[in-house]
């Protein structure tokens, strides 16, 4: 295969991911290292290097679309970073020190939990308490419901939400994914932020929390360049492809097809990192 | 969900003009879009010149072997693009969309202050000094 051949077939694999990513909800950095691992045979390091790469890119193009709407909180996102861009220094720092196999089943098990999360029914928690702690930090908002009426809300538990929030930044540095998964969960069902807030709020956070992980991932030469280029154009393209349609498909039978892929790919690195053939 | 807004204190109304959240991301939302806009057209350029370049077979990533220095540091990234190297010219462009989220938090600094919002000035000080320490001096 000649390289331009090779640059093709990633980048219109990638556009796939990032469309399929965009419009499942799911991020097509997840999907990324799975395929380029075990259908290309790129080895973890430069798969991680070029899928973090797209994921800073997939968040901040879509920022604008986000902050048209208004739902994303500034103060909880800066807030929160604190904690992810911590873990991901963890994390960036793991994937020099932790053995291939080991992450790729750390992998595996991320990919089928976040096919497990997606098909999950979303239900909204509301409590009514103020808390003490997220009133100091100004955790708070009000999210426009019609033209002329809010409901003001208050995070709640922000510990157990600050402790999530490492850990989701210490996946993303150590599997360069956007683990928006674990930071919804972290505010959504942890600090019972309402969800709108909490998917916007997140993809404006996957972007600063990559960005922590990126200096080591160049130092330690998982940047390859010619492998990144089409994966981080074609997640990007896909992406912005994705969020336009979004309003004209069936999401959820998009969100099972995907849910499958997802879990076939994450079983496929669990038994290919056991057999150490990853 | 109806909260009881008397025990929920309300940040004051802002007058027109004044620095407002909704403010700050809209500029974000710019800066964004432009920052990674250019890095996407900067590492379309140094994929073109690198596809138009190289003739043999498609490179092996089956195993690492860590990227060269002149593709690791700033420096040798800087110089390789002004030399045209095409690999590095794709690095640059990378580099680009790796300093976009930096800005955000930096132009976050600056529009908590035009609020005179203390607290979260120096909570975006904080995670932008993580950043920094992260891209210059994290072994």
């Amino acid at each position: 295969m000649s390289a331009l051949e090779f640059s093709l077939i990633l980048l219109v694999s990638s556009l796939a991911a990032g469309l399929l990513g965009a419009l499942s909800g799911l991020g097509g950095g997840v999907v990324i290292v799975p395929l380029l691992t075990v259908i290309f045979h790129v080895d973890i390091h430069y798969a991680i290097g070029a899928s973090l790469v797209s994921v800073i890119a997939t968040s901040s193009g879509a920022a604008a679309a986000y902050v048209r709407e208004g739902f994303s909180n500034i103060r909880v996102g800066m807030f929160l970073e604190i904690a992810t861009t911590m873990g991901a220094l963890l994390g960036a720092w793991l994937t020099t020190r932790v053995p291939t196999h080991a992450i790729g089943i750390i992998f595996g098990l991320v990919l089928l939990y976040s096919a497990y999360t997606a098909l999950q029914q979303h239900r909204e928690i509301i409590t009514r308490s103020p808390d003490a702690l997220a009133l100091r930090l100004r955790l708070q908002g009000s999210l426009p419901t019609g033209p002329n009426t809010h409901e003001a809300y208050v995070a709640q538990r922000v510990p157990v939400g600050f402790g999530l929030m490492t850990l989701a930044g210490t996946l993303s540095g150590l599997l360069g994914i956007g683990s928006g998964a674990v930071k919804v969960i972290a505010m959504d069902q942890a600090m019972r932020l309402p969800f709108k807030v909490s998917t916007t709020t997140s993809n404006f956070m996957i972007g600063v929390t990559a960005a922590a992980s990126a200096g080591l991932y160049l130092r330690s030469g998982y940047l390859a360049p010619a492998l990144a280029m089409p994966v981080m154009l074609g997640v990007l393209l896909g992406s912005l492809i994705g969020s336009r349609l979004l309003a004209r498909v069936h999401v959820r039978t998009l969100k099972i097809v995907f849910a499958l892929v997802i879990v076939a790919l994450g079983i496929e690195m669990i038994v290919n990192s056991l057999r150490g053939a990853l | 969900m109806n909260w009881p807004t008397e025990r929920v204190p309300q940040r004051p109304p802002t007058a027109p003009g004044q620095w407002t959240d909704q403010r700050i991301e809209t500029w974000v939302g710019i800066m964004l879009r432009t920052g990674v806009l250019l890095a996407a057209v900067i590492v379309l350029f140094g994929g073109v010149l690198y596809l138009a370049h190289s003739h043999g077979p498609r490179p092996d990533y089956s195993h690492f072997n860590a990227e060269p220095a002149s593709l690791i540091t700033f420096s040798g990234i800087m110089h390789g693009a002004a030399a045209l190297d095409p690999e590095s010219i794709i690095m640059l462009g990378l580099l680009v969309l790796i300093a976009t989220p930096v800005a955000r938090v930096g132009m976050c600094i600056v529009g908590f202050l035009m609020e005179r919002d203390r607290l979260y000035t120096w909570v975006s000080t904080i995670v932008l000094i993580i950043l920094l320490y992260s891209l210059f001096l994290h072994k």
